[in-house]
């Protein structure tokens, strides 16, 4: 039988056989115990979450790990990476083999209410495209009947195209893979005509194909994909850790705290200010770890303007423009309730 | 038995004797306590994971199976929409699994008996090319293979644009890296008979076997079977579609947008598929077959010919009915591994059981206890089913010792 098989049998094994401990330890004591965050993150895609040559993983997913790890630690290197495909990813976390996946999951509500989980906010929003070779002519979603779509299994990328196809009276032929390498190896070789997935994704995707230029995202984008990251149900308190720290990092840039500046800020004796990085009130201690924890996340991970510039902004071969994901109060839709 | 009775009747001397002292007594409670303990087992395993799947908050039972799936799969042997059931994309990736399998068999088994002999061949370039052959493809991981041949496939063959010239042009064939197509037999009214006549041709060569084999064990007068068979399965069909006014037409394939559309298609996975499964397996039987020939010993060859028995009659005749006895129960090995090793499928995006069912199903309905237990029943019933099927085969073939 299969690796993959074996991996999800030992998955359900685990579900059935230590459930217990599972669902009701606290992971913030089996992480300080264990001395780092594991994190489930992908097997490798650009800006959000990959690994360089010597091994180290770097990205917007990844960001949120070292966040958490800076919280907990105040060392944002104290994370173990779990790379999943769309399909291992949720048994994962269930099983307790991760901690925290923060690997471009969509926020829905079978996931958030059936699976056991909880998604503790969401650090990209995003929705699904369609990549097509522009040797094909095409430049709608909407031409597209009859094309071969090349789509990875386990997401919900599979059913928005169901509906689309569907909801606009057009025919295709699915082929279906479980690993991404898989899928780009056959988009790569012309055994679709179009790949589909978040929008981020086909970005990030495009950049390993053979020849970049000659492919282009379509302008369509046919659902809402907020991603997001998810603990497993049942523990509030790490829950509350997750949550918090992209909170706190979205609650910086609005506050103008980045990791150059965040040890003048200090100094600060702006309420706001001093409540983010702990010099006044008990906010760590209430969810469990030390009172300067926002501060080493910004410190050592930076505020959330920070972290998308790094990894997907118009800097990076990416160059993905902020769009929705600019603060609320730039136009966007990143929103954190107030630190107080 | 009578042992057994022995010692019960040696103990009962002193009178009556504890049950424990009774080797059959002893024998059946410890039996009872045993299915006890698993029954008891897989009881407390069962409820275990109902409950912690409760606590977990994940979602537990079989009532997904009649809920609307609402993905596609790429190729489908029963109709299949995203309409359907997860019952029914269960059902197309069994499917999907069992064609694969079957006719990866069917070629593993004619490729491996060719190899086989062809290792025992006194043709020098003949055998060494089989040794080579059986060297590098059993030497070489499954996965891998199935890769390559994904690969070589999809890299050699042009994209249906370039291998159609105009849009809208019918082709009797055509293959492209979206598939091979060929036409399509479509029946129309009346297309029945051709079918039913298949059928008793069939069945008429069966009973013309059996009435020749009795007539030659009585009279000693051959009769030629497999000709007269395969003229009654060519003619009859043939006859029906004739006088039934010719009820079928062909279907062809033709470039419409980006892809052909129409015809008869069989994908490119499941191309690479059957190619590194039949292959692969192949090797194995391969050296299965000439072991069970090496294994008749040469004095069988001698004594059939001392008997005035031609070369090919000792083959057919002496040679291989006893080295099927050494070949069979191997044998179904290999076919169960070839079954199982189609699960490898899911790598290179053909829809079987493990793609569709332990894939897509799973992480749409997240299930993943139901499904995966379903999965392994699946693969254990379908290698039940064949080594049961191979030992009645064995016991058919099997020397009758008199
Ligand atoms: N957001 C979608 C799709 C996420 C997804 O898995 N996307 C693919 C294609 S971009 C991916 O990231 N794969 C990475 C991997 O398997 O390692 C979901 O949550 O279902």
């Amino acid at each position: 039988m299969n690796k993959k098989i074996l991996s999800a049998v030992v998955g359900v094994a685990a579900v059935a056989g230590m459930g217990a401990t599972v669902a009701s330890a606290a992971t913030l004591d089996d992480v300080k115990a264990k001395g780092f965050v594991q994190c489930g993150v992908s097997t490798g895609l650009a800006g959000f979450s990959a690994p360089n040559d010597a091994g180290d993983w770097s990205g917007l997913d990844v960001d949120l790990c070292r966040g958490v790890a800076a919280a907990v630690f105040g060392d944002a290197k104290a994370v173990k990476y779990s790379p999943l495909s769309a399909k291992e990813r949720f048994t994962a976390l269930q099983s307790g083999e991760i901690d925290l996946l923060s690997r471009n999951t969509t926020w829905t509500m079978s996931r958030d209410t059936q699976l056991g989980l909880n998604f503790a906010g969401v650090n990209y929003y995003d929705g699904q495209g369609f990549m097509v070779r522009k040797s094909l002519g095409v430049n709608s979603a909407l031409q597209l009947s009859g094309a071969s779509v090349c789509v990875q299994t386990g997401t919900t990328t599979e059913l928005n195209l169901t509906d689309y196809f569907k909801a606009n009276d057009m025919t295709y032929n699915p082929v279906v893979f479980e690993k991404l390498e898989e899928v780009n190896a056959a988009y790569d070789s012309n055994r679709c005509d179009v790949y589909t997935t978040d929008q981020s994704g086909l970005y990030s995707i495009r950049l390993g194909l053979s020849a970049p230029d000659e492919h282009m995202v379509l302008p369509e984008v046919i659902s809402k994909e907020p991603l997001g990251p998810a603990v497993r149900q049942g523990d509030d308190q790490w829950f509350s850790i997750v949550k918090w720290v992209h909170y706190a990092m979205i609650n910086a840039e609005e506050m103008g705290i980045t990791s150059a500046n965040v040890d003048e800020m200090l100094n600060s004796t702006d309420p706001n200010v001093m409540r983010v990085l702990g010099k006044e009130g008990t906010f760590g201690e209430a969810i469990g770890v030390s009172n300067d924890w926002a501060y080493q996340v910004i410190k050592q991970v930076g505020n959330y303007g920070e972290v998308f510039e790094r990894n997907v902004g118009a800097s990076t071969p990416l160059a993905i423009d902020r769009g929705v994901n600019a603060l609320w109060s730039k136009g966007g839709l990143q929103y954190a309730p107030p630190l107080r | 038995m009578a042992h057994q009775k022995g010692v019960s009747t040696d103990a009962d001397d002193s009178g009556r004797v504890s049950l424990m002292n009774d080797p059959k007594a002893r024998g059946l409670i410890f039996q009872g306590l045993l299915i006890i303990a698993v029954v008891a087992m897989v009881y407390m395993g069962i409820s275990n994971a109902v409950n912690n799947l409760a606590r977990a908050g994940i979602a537990s039972g079989f009532g997904f199976f009649n809920v609307r799936a609402g993905f596609d799969i790429g190729q489908t042997i029963i109709p299949y929409t995203n309409d359907s059931t997860y019952l029914r994309a269960f059902f197309v990736g069994l499917l999907n699994t069992l064609v694969v399998a079957v006719i990866g068999i069917f070629f593993a088994t004619i490729i491996g008996f060719i190899v086989g002999l062809a290792r025992l061949s006194k043709n020098y370039l003949v055998q060494k090319f089989a040794t080579v052959y059986v060297e590098t493809l059993r030497n070489i991981p499954l996965l891998l293979q199935l890769l390559f041949w994904y690969k070589a496939v999809l890299s050699i063959l042009p994209s249906p644009r370039e291998a159609a010239r105009e849009t809208g042009v019918e082709v009797a064939f055509s293959i492209n890296n979206r598939g091979l197509y060929l036409p399509r037999v479509v029946p129309e009214d009346g297309s029945s008979l051709i079918l039913y006549a298949l059928i008793l041709a069939i069945a008429a060569w069966f009973f013309i076997g059996r009435w020749a084999k009795k007539r030659q064990m009585a009279t000693g007068q051959q009769f030629p079977v497999f000709l007269t068979g395969l003229a009654l399965v060519l003619v009859l069909p043939l006859l029906a579609f004739l006088v039934t006014g010719m009820p079928l037409s062909l279907e062809y394939a033709s470039l419409q947008g980006f892809n052909m559309v129409g015809g008869w298609i069989i994908q490119p996975e499941f191309i690479a598929l059957l190619l590194g499964l039949a292959l692969y397996t192949a090797s194995f039987i391969a050296e299965i077959v000439r072991a069970g020939i090496l294994a008749v010993s040469h004095g069988q060859t001698e004594a059939a010919f001392a008997l005035g028995l031609r070369p090919n009659l000792t083959s057919r005749l002496v040679i291989v009915p006893q080295a099927m006895r050494v070949i069979i129960p191997p044998l179904t090995s290999q076919f169960l591994n070839l079954t199982k090793n189609s699960s490898l499928a899911v790598a290179i995006g053909y829809p079987d059981l493990v793609s569709v069912f332990g894939g897509t199903v799973l992480n749409q309905t997240g299930q993943a206890v139901e499904v995966i237990s379903i999965t392994m029943l699946v693969y254990l019933a379908l290698s039940l089913l064949t080594s049961a099927f191979m030992n009645w085969f064995n016991s058919s073939v099997a020397l009758v010792e008199r």
